[in-house]
């Protein structure tokens, strides 16, 4: 099927929770809705559940209006951050619990039951209650349950960030692989940037109840629309600075300068914003072209393989993420460098206007 | 050998010692004392063994009022437990109404024993009481200090009045610690009210059902207060549960040592039963509650 959602509004007690969102999902497609906290996220996956009414715009399935349908006819399954089973059921009654109200006879059941289980890996824990296992073997239950029923449109809320690292990796792994060869839409929120690269799809970024953005995720990460979008989808933020374009040349607020050339090489005269993500700055000059920072050390987090470098200069605090461990001291004075060739620029309007050419060669997303 | 032992932990549970054998077990010895000795004054005393267990174990108006005592009991639980789940679900989630409804049912359980007594007492009565006025207004011939089956309700009530609101509010915490998301799961699988109720409600309440149980078990069968303001245990021994027996027994009749062998026998029908329900209820659960 095909889920359209045509210019969507929710209202809350005069609170606008979700403004004017258009988008239409395309079927068997995976789909990211990447945002930060109270950006909307669950708001939308409940007006496309059908759990709550919008408060004004519809939603139409495969060209149908079903704005005003029940949640129990529109065939949908949604996975939630928490895990949800039936306490007093085991494994084996959770999952078939959707296909017994739907009144399956009792061999398809099982058969579905058990084949769903296999395909979750937990086709050994059937007869345990949900208290009686891990986490993570709860979120497959909660899944299984979810996918079972063959539904139409699949909601998965934020469906990892309960569980322990290790777990989290391998089940984000599993998901796109179960979803593949179905043709169930499926919605996935998230609020990390790097869950959204690893789950690929499609993604919507969404900020302060708006879709400000919707495409292939690479291509969103690649080319983000707005600031706003720069910044969510970047982690760390993506780094800005205020810059002016006069004379052929761009002068950052800072006071450094960069050539107008490359990609930047159009830029009208006028004030814009430059971008450019923590993974492009560096301690050590990478090329000839770079240029030369120079600023105060303010925190430095070693991740284990990276260290992100929090420095301040002119009043903008920026983050370097470095590879390896480093151990700057805190206050010092440290140098580092831009390579233009990866600025973003936006417009004074918040609107992207020039991005850095796609680079494949390292086979990495970013 | 590199156990480390330290003698100073002594004087940190001392206290305890100290205070459990004042409050709990001296007192306790002083009637286990008095349950196996025949004492006239402090001089005069003899040891009768178990003579006294034997006399109050086959004194026949004791088995009445225990088997009064159990019938009353469970009433109070079949009553109480249901009625209080059943208001529970029908409180309001939020809004104004919620500290409302909390206010008007915490209040019966902050007014003390005897004034609940009292309340229905006069509440009851057919000549200047609401309750039995209206009752009797209605052709029911309604008369608590003469009918028998009249006070036994009256009492019954009378705790349901009082204690239901526990059963409420515990069961509301129960019910309010549930996320949203089950609720909502449960309606994308199409799941009956009934249904939510039975694997999501109920499942969740259990742990705080268990403590209403036992708390109300407890409290029910040792009431006193409620029937001996109204009737005394009256008319004839139509109230008289275990409590007021061995009121009756010490302070009436002062028959210490009956008296003193049957406390304990109270003291241990209660600790068994709440052992047994306890011990059933979390074998049960223990799959469920890890």
């Amino acid at each position: 099927m095909t889920l359209t959602l045509e210019n969507i509004t929710k209202t809350v007690g005069g609170e606008s929770h979700i403004d004017d969102v258009s988008m239409t999902l395309e079927p068997g497609s995976f789909n990211v809705l990447l945002g930060r906290t109270l950006a909307g996220k669950t708001t939308l996956m409940r007006i496309m559940a059908g759990l709550e009414p919008p408060s004004s715009g519809r939603i139409l399935v495969d060209n149908v209006d079903v704005t005003g349908m029940a949640v129990q006819k529109r065939n949908v399954a949604m996975v939630y951050q928490q895990f949800i089973n039936y306490p007093s059921m085991n494994v084996y009654d959770n999952i078939a619990s959707p296909l017994k109200l739907q009144g399956v006879d009792k061999a398809d059941i099982d058969k579905r039951v058990r084949s769903t289980a296999e395909l979750m890996h937990i086709e050994h824990l059937l007869d345990r209650l949900p208290q009686e296992l891990s986490g993570g073997q709860q979120q497959r239950t909660a899944m299984a349950r979810a996918m079972v029923k063959d539904c139409k449109l699949l909601l998965l809320d934020e469906p990892l960030v309960n569980l322990d690292y290790k777990l989290r990796e391998e089940l984000r792994e599993e998901i796109p692989n179960l979803l593949a060869e179905r043709d169930t839409i499926v919605v996935y929120a998230t609020t990390e940037p790097m869950e959204a690269l690893l789950l690929g799809g499609k993604c919507a970024v969404m900020h302060q109840g708006r879709v400000t953005q919707f495409g292939p995720t690479t291509q969103v990460y690649h080319n983000p629309a707005y600031v706003e979008t720069g910044l969510i989808f970047s982690d760390p933020p993506i780094n800005l600075v205020d810059a002016e374009v006069r004379d052929g040349a761009i002068f950052m607020k800072s006071g450094h300068q960069v050539p107008l050339s490359g990609h930047l090489a159009d830029l009208s005269n006028g004030t814009y914003t430059l971008g450019i993500r923590a993974n492009h700055l560096s301690v050590d000059p990478t090329g000839a072209d770079t240029i030369a920072m120079q600023g105060q050390v303010e925190l430095a987090e070693i991740t284990g393989s990276e260290t992100f470098v929090h420095v301040h200069f002119n009043d903008v605090s920026w983050v370097i993420q470095e590879e390896g461990v480093h151990n700057p001291r805190l206050g010092e004075a440290t140098s580092f460098y831009v390579d233009p060739t990866r600025l973003f620029a936006f417009d004074a309007n918040g609107k992207l206007v020039a991005a850095p050419p796609v680079e494949i060669s390292n086979g990495k997303a970013a | 050998m590199n156990k480390i032992t330290n003698n100073k932990a002594w004087f940190l549970v001392l206290p305890v010692f100290f205070i459990v054998a004042i409050s709990a077990i001296i007192p306790l010895m002083t009637v286990v004392n008095y349950s196996v000795q025949d004492i006239f004054d402090p001089q005069t005393r003899f040891f009768v063994g178990t003579e006294w267990f034997e006399q109050v174990l086959g004194d026949s108006r004791l088995h009445d009022a225990l088997i009064r005592q159990i019938i009353y009991t469970l009433s109070v639980l079949f009553i109480e437990i249901p009625l209080g789940i059943a208001v529970a679900l029908t409180l309001p989630r939020k809004g104004w109404g919620v500290s409302a409804s909390m206010v008007l049912l915490a209040l019966p359980l902050l007014i003390p024993w005897n004034v609940v007594g009292t309340i229905w007492q006069i509440f009851g009565r057919a000549d200047i009481g609401l309750g039995g006025y209206v009752i009797n207004m209605m052709g029911i011939d309604y008369n608590y200090s003469q009918n028998p089956m009249d006070a036994w309700v009256t009492v019954l009530v009378m705790d349901v009045w009082h204690w239901t609101s526990l059963i409420v509010l515990l069961c509301y915490a129960g019910l309010r610690s549930i996320p949203d998301a089950y609720y909502q799961a449960a309606k994308i699988d199409g799941a009956s009210r009934w249904a939510v109720f039975r694997f999501i409600q109920l499942p969740k309440m259990q742990s705080v059902l268990v403590i209403g149980v036992l708390l109300r078990f407890m409290d029910s069968f040792m009431i006193y207060t409620e029937p001996f303001v109204l009737t005394g245990g009256g008319p004839g021994n139509a109230t008289t549960f275990l409590s007021q027996f061995l009121t009756r027994m010490a302070v009436g009749q002062f028959d210490l040592g009956p008296a003193a062998a049957f406390s304990l026998v109270y003291f241990l029908i209660i600790l068994l039963v709440c052992w047994v329900f306890y011990t059933v209820v979390m074998n049960a659960g223990k799959r469920e509650e890890q």
